[in-house]
């Protein structure tokens, strides 16, 4: 696991169990507002189907530096959460970080006491489209 | 139709309070919020509520099981909510997860519960205040009140000899048929088998609800559930969904809305109707047989 995952895992795990939805809270706070051109080409987006709440992500890149671009509502907190918590443990990491973090990762963060399971699923789901988005860069071999 | 007339056709109007008069009446009322997004009370939320958490506080942690009458008691307390207070939940998508903390306080008898129609989408559709402030919790007392898992509650057994009466199914039409363990999107939380339990009639929990997710009037309501499934509406009825929480949204409707004597939620749902050994089992669009 990259640095910035294992940091991300460390800050949740030092906390006590009901602090973390707090942390969580404050990732949603933190996730960055979409870049302006993909309002305009919402086609560059893929929806998360697995997620309850409708958000978007878009991967785009090269083998050494992959950026993650993710839109969630406001009224999605938990969602946007989850979201903010992925781009800051591999947004412009190396294809291979991302492909390399564990689909486990979701879990490692010790919420699912907290989280219903649906919504944990919502995070594996995120996970598994940026790896397979990032599986697409590494197969155009850029 | 008016949001009020309709309330007034309902059969207990006073179980439901409108935007307007919970912001006139705050101040006497006191305001739990109760989401499936478990952190959007944290986002912003109507001035004075106190949050719930459906997921971590209604439930034993460690049996399948809702509070016993001490935690209930203890919960009660820190949320600062007294015997006799009248509690206004509210909620979103649809109140879903509020009917079913209304359901919940219910199995310990707390009288006065009521519904903001129309739930948190509507208070903020309609630009009325919300606050990231949280109060801090009235000192109160509460007392330990056993649960009543009799009058409101079923369990397996129970549906089993209940067959043959109305039976409401609230899941997403694929679960019902068979076609699927699970709601779109949603992870199978662990069914073995497909389908529904006999006899049952199929009504989606949304059905009742309008787009400003308020409740339809009492009207459609009937021909939803008594004239389209031949329901007698005097007889007794069991609601259930996937793990009791969609069909407590049902079972506020048949019950208060529409004044069934009897109705129960049967909040073991499919999530064990679909693993246990033996149990008939019916897929497909059809409701089913049943022989005793």
């Amino acid at each position: 696991m990259n640095s910035n995952a294992q940091a991300v895992v460390d800050d949740f795990t030092f906390l006590e169990e009901r602090d973390r939805l707090q942390l969580l809270l404050e990732f949603s706070e933190q996730l960055p507002d979409l870049d302006a051109r993909f309002g305009e080409n919402p086609e560059l987006l893929e929806r998360v189907e697995e997620c309850q709440s409708p958000v978007f992500i878009a991967v785009e890149g090269n083998l050494q530096r992959v950026s993650l671009h993710f839109s969630a509502p406001q009224e999605a907190p938990t969602t946007r959460g989850f979201a903010s918590v992925l781009s800051s443990a591999l947004n412009g990491q190396s294809a291979q970080e991302i492909l390399d973090l564990p689909d486990d990762f979701p879990s490692m963060l010790g919420l699912d006491r907290l989280i219903s399971p649906l919504r944990v699923r919502g995070m594996r789901g995120m996970l598994s489209r940026i790896k397979r988005k990032t599986r697409e860069i590494v197969a155009a071999g850029n | 139709m008016s949001e009020t007339s309709r309330i007034s056709g309902y059969a207990h109007p006073d179980v439901l309070v409108t935007t307007e008069w919970l912001e006139q009446n705050s101040a006497s009322v006191k305001i739990v919020e109760c989401d499936e997004d478990v952190l959007l009370y944290e986002v912003g939320h109507i001035p004075g509520a106190v949050k719930l958490d459906w997921h971590t506080e209604l439930n034993d942690q460690d049996k399948r099981d809702y509070l016993t009458g001490a935690q209930f008691a203890e919960l009660m307390k820190a949320k600062g909510i007294d015997r006799n207070d009248t509690i206004v939940l509210y909620g979103d998508r649809s109140n879903w997860w509020a009917t079913y903390a209304f359901w919940v306080i219910k199995l310990f008898g707390h009288e006065d519960v009521r519904i903001l129609n129309g739930g948190r989408a509507k208070w903020i559709a309609e630009g009325r205040e919300i606050t990231k402030a949280v109060p801090a919790a009235a000192a109160v007392n509460y007392p330990v009140i056993e649960r009543d898992d009799k009058t409101i509650r079923a369990f397996r057994n129970e549906v089993l000899e209940h067959l043959g009466k109305p039976l409401v199914d609230v899941r997403s039409r694929p679960e019902y048929t068979g076609e699927r363990l699970h709601m779109p999107d949603y992870p199978n939380e662990g069914a073995s088998r497909g389908g529904h339990i006999p006899t049952a009639a199929s009504i989606p929990w949304s059905s009742a609800i309008l787009e400003d997710e308020t409740f339809k009037d009492v009207a459609d309501l009937r021909h939803i559930y008594f004239d389209a499934t031949g329901f007698d509406p005097s007889d007794d009825f069991i609601a259930y969904c996937r793990i009791g929480e969609r069909s407590s949204h049902s079972w506020f409707v048949l019950k208060y809305l529409l004044g069934v004597k009897n109705v129960r939620n049967y909040d073991g749902s499919w999530t064990e109707w679909g693993n246990l050994v033996g149990v008939p089992i019916a897929v497909g669009e059809e409701p089913g047989v049943f022989t005793r």
